[in-house]
């Protein structure tokens, strides 16, 4: 074989391809991963942006990742390690705040502390979504049947199919159906009362979203996020060391001691298709790479819009993926603090600088963010979740320095105008002013800061739409929808290519699920 | 006064009851400590897996042997080779009865060239002095006298380079020096019980809080944590190290020879020095069994979590496993019959595993035996499919750099 035939390439070194690769490596063929910029990682990456200080760019949280890719890739051996978020903290407006922790007993005394009544209704609640979530969650790790249509009728069937189905009533079965459709803020106002839990409840459920608490769909997403709440000892939400970037070093480091070959800078241009099987691609360079398959783990308007020539793919598959909702409605800013910010609610330093802090006073203070956005502005008063991951993991920035890594949302892709530089520091502006309410000192404090828009997701991480998860998680764009009704098991209608990335199933978020199972199917079909 | 009938407290003790939120103490060796400080044990691990985690280890059992024949007796008494030991080294032995099952184990640092302090985990002045008869040496027993900190993670070197007077950077894996906090002489060994970067530290008891509070201070842009003994005891596991009357029965203790282990069974291969000049006491009963195999092996046992799950998932449950270490005899099974028990099982957060240590019957304890683990299973005795694996689970770069 020449040095640029391969068993398989990989497009795209983010975690999935890596995981792809990793597997395929792990299974003995010869792969190549493939990556337009000159680092790997994708959304997963950490960067300095700020000489000393650096930052997870985009993902800063993860709680998806699965533990079998862990065991399987041996990512500890390769640095791997996830540090506990200990707890979650809302400030609110009365310069009080409501605090969660992994503990129960603290929790709910002060849940208490707002109101009694929630404090007896979250335990109840959380009964019910982690066994929701837990009815769901073997669903994930199967590939997809293939009904043609999409009902809560199937829904049942699939999730009968789920390992733990058995356990469920058929009471429970039909709770789980509503909750797939419901919205979020209907689901939270029939369980609590006070503002500030259902508003922080509900941000979970908008993430990643082009939609409202009061869009119907929301619910889901909110059990999507409980996916990772289920498992007791591997629980909850997690910061990586060296942040997320150091995901993907570890995954980078198992795939090429497993023998997987990584290039960076090799922006692949199109798939060669030979004899109605792709074949190869061509690199933006010129090189041609052969390959007996291809997978790409890029996001879908480039996988089967940019990369395949349209006269390979059937007419109805290429309108279907040109539906596909990719709008991006959220962004970030990465900041760089010379000192700890001194939140009104949490003076000197708290316990609680080590968890999330999100400004998510009320369900309507979110759905007032989304209003603005439907018409094409960013947020006045936006949606923050924020992380200080310089007090988890000290490495971040200099010692007694601090990075501060905000998730902000709504910024809508399609922002009225387009975005330029001048929307931009228009939107870091509103994000300052808005952090400065609950912690005054944060202008003081700034050593540099980066503001990221949608665009620039698409620019620097190269997805499409600058959708974080690569399509929405939308019911209709779920399970063996994703990304296409009939192709929902990574295969493609081009023979000999294949899709695992956040837009395939089980969708997005720091997962790895879709490039595992990508791979296995290519493996499963290998001859 | 303290009576007779409450435990001693360590020389930490006003430090550490008022950082413990859990109140949750433990028993060692007659002394109370934080079994941990927090109420979820997830801050305290990852301190000694990322960070630094200060490690109240005072109730060890001290002694300090002196004279012309200090280093005779410890040749005599251990399987290390004592000639080889220089000034400044530390060895990790075990020691043994005629028959070469293990009595206690613990470290011998080399203060001088006659003299040197041993650790302990059980009283041991009645056998160290029954030794030493018709020999110049002085044994004191300091347990009381001597406080020791632990101080783990890789953080732990930047935190004692702040505090101490001398930089630590030279101080090689199982080395120790002299060096200060403040004005209080301590000697630091790099030394620990969680297989991670770290150090102890010893100090004169009524000397100690000063030196707790400078860590502290100092450690403070690293993230030091004060961390109980139940962290302690998932990070030792992960690191293959195991424990008197846990994971083997002191052979004082031990009402039946079935109940009793060598060193070589416990994996000590690497610290029996067989090729030394000389007489110590178990050589023959050891020598005898290096030359026909150990009919037992500590190792390593992995719990395949497909199996476990797949257990689980018959009565439709997610895998319940504690997230703490358990000092609990579970069977070891093969071919259909019991060949050995884990003696520790914890659940590994770095490496996300269900990992124990157990002994095993020969031939099933070589590397890769495929074998099955008892687990309960919502009350059901069932068997999860494990495999025999090389010791530590986990050894990160830096430990020994
Ligand atoms: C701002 C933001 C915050 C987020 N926060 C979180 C979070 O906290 N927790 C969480 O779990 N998830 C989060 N997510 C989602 C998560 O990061 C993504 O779902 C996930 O990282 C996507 O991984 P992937 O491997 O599927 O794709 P990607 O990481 O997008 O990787 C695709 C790769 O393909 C490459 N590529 C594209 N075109 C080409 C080409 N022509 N040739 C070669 N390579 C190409 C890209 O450069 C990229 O490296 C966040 C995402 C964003 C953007």
């Amino acid at each position: 074989m020449s040095v640029n035939t391969y068993d398989a390439i990989v497009i795209g070194a983010g975690h999935n391809g890596l995981i792809a690769g990793a597997y395929l490596a792990r299974a003995g063929k010869k792969v190549v991963i493939l990556e337009r910029r000159e680092i790997v990682g994708g959304a997963a990456v950490t960067e300095e942006i700020f000489p000393g200080y650096r930052f997870s760019e985009f993902s800063y949280v993860v709680s998806l990742l699965r533990p079998e890719i862990i065991r399987d890739l041996e990512l500890p051996r390769h640095g791997l390690k996830i540090l506990p978020l200990p707890s979650s903290v809302t400030p609110l407006d009365n310069g009080d705040y409501l605090a969660a922790w992994a503990d129960h007993e603290p929790t709910r005394r002060e849940i208490y502390r707002h109101s009694p009544r929630d404090a007896e209704a979250m335990d109840e609640y959380s009964r019910v979504m982690a066994r929701a979530a837990k009815a769901i969650k073997p669903v994930l790790s199967l590939v997809p049947p293939d009904p043609s249509s999409m009902s809560v009728r199937d829904m049942l069937g699939l999730l009968r199919l789920g390992k733990y189905a058995k356990s469920l009533s058929e009471k429970e079965l039909y709770r789980i159906a509503k909750l797939v459709t419901q919205s979020s803020a209907d689901l939270l106002n029939e369980w609590f009362e006070f503002d500030a839990l259902k508003g922080t409840k509900s941000a979970s459920g908008i993430i990643g979203t082009f939609l409202g608490p009061h869009s119907p769909g929301t619910a889901y997403v909110l059990l999507h996020h409980y996916m990772g709440e289920i498992d007791g000892a591997f629980r909850a939400w997690g910061f990586a060391k060296n942040g997320t970037g150091g995901v993907t070093a570890a995954i980078a480091a198992s795939a090429r001691a497993l023998g997987a070959e990584i290039r960076t800078n090799a922006a692949v241009k199109q798939v060669i298709v030979k004899g109605g099987r792709a074949a190869g691609v061509a690199l933006e360079n010129g090189d041609e790479l052969r390959a007996k398959v291809v997978l790409s783990a890029a996001d879908p308007k480039r996988t089967f819009l940019g990369f395949v020539e349209s006269q390979y793919l059937p007419d109805e598959f290429v309108t279907q993926i040109k539906s596909f909702r990719v709008r991006g409605s959220s962004g970030k800013v990465n900041i760089a603090l010379s000192a700890l910010p001194q939140f009104t609610c949490l003076p000197g330093e708290s316990p609680l600088h080590k968890g999330a802090i999100s400004i998510s006073p009320s369900i309507d203070y979110i759905e007032r963010a989304y209003d603005e956005a439907k018409y094409g502005q960013f947020s006045k008063n936006p949606y923050i979740d924020i992380i200080i991951p310089s007090m988890i993991d000290r490495d971040m920035a200099p010692p007694g320095h601090h990075v501060m890594s905000c998730f902000v949302q709504y910024a809508p892709y399609d922002i009225e105008g387009g975005w330029d530089d001048q929307k931009r520091d228009a939107f870091g502006e509103t994000v300052i002013r808005t952090l400065e309410r609950y912690a005054p000192n944060i202008r003081r404090i700034i050593v540099g800061k980066q503001v990221i828009t949608p665009k620039d997701i698409e620019r620097i991480a190269g997805i499409t739409g600058g959708n974080i998860f690569h399509g929405e998680l939308l019911l209709h764009q779920l399970f063996f929808l994703r990304p296409a009704p009939q192709w929902a098991d990574f295969r493609t209608p081009l023979p000999g290519y294949y899709f695992g990335a956040s837009g395939a199933h089980p969708g997005g978020g720091v997962m790895g699920a879709a490039g595992k199972l990508a791979a296995h199917e290519v493996l499963r079909d290998w001859r | 006064m303290l009576s007779t009938l409450e435990l001693k407290v360590t020389p930490f003790h006003e430090r550490t009851s008022r950082l413990s939120v859990a109140q949750n103490w433990r028993r060692w060796a007659g002394y109370r400590v934080v079994g941990s400080y927090d109420l979820s044990l997830d801050h305290e691990y990852w301190a000694i897996r990322d960070r630094a985690a200060l490690i109240d280890v005072s109730p060890l059992m001290k002694y300090v042997i002196e004279g012309p024949d200090a280093a005779r007796l410890l040749h005599r008494l251990t399987p290390r080779d004592i000639d080889r030991m220089t000034v400044g080294q530390v060895a990790y032995t075990g020691w043994c009865d005629e028959e070469g099952k293990l009595i206690d184990d613990g470290t011998i640092s080399r203060l001088g060239p006659q003299h040197f302090r041993l650790t302990a985990a059980e009283p041991s002045l009645r056998w160290l002095s029954m030794n030493a008869v018709g020999m110049d040496v002085r044994i004191t027993e300091l347990t009381d006298q001597v406080a020791a900190l632990s101080l783990q993670g890789p953080k732990s070197r930047a935190v004692l380079n702040r505090v101490c007077k001398d930089k630590l950077d030279g101080l090689k894996y199982f080395r120790w020096m002299n060096t200060s906090v403040g004005n209080v002489p301590i000697s630091v060994s790099r030394t620990g019980y969680t297989g991670d970067l770290g150090f102890e530290l010893w100090m004169e008891a009524d000397q100690a809080l000063p030196v707790w509070d400078a860590l502290m201070t100092a450690g403070d842009d690293y993230g030091i944590t004060p961390c109980g003994i139940l962290a302690m005891d998932m990070a030792r596991v992960e690191a293959g190290l195991f424990m008197l009357d846990v994971d083997y029965t002191a052979a004082p203790h031990a009402w039946i020879e079935g109940q009793k282990s060598s060193p070589l069974e416990m994996g000590l291969d690497w610290a029996v020095n067989l090729d030394k000049k000389g007489y110590f006491v178990g050589r023959r009963a050891l020598e005898r069994e290096k030359r026909e195999g150990s009919a037992w092996r500590m190792v390593g046992i992995e719990v395949e979590w497909e199996g476990l799950e797949r257990l689980f998932a018959e009565v439709g449950l997610p895998p319940q496993i504690p997230s703490m270490a358990v000092r609990e005899s579970r069977p070891i099974m093969c071919d259909g019959k019991q060949v050995g028990y884990a003696s520790t099982s914890t659940w590994s957060p770095v490496l996300k595993k269900y990992i124990a240590l157990a002994h095993v019957q020969r031939p099933y304890y070589e590397v890769g035996t495929s074998v099955l683990m008892e687990v309960t299973v919502e009350h059901h005795r069932k068997y999860a499919p494990a495999k025999v694996v090389k010791l530590p689970f986990y050894e990160p770069a830096w430990k020994k750099k």
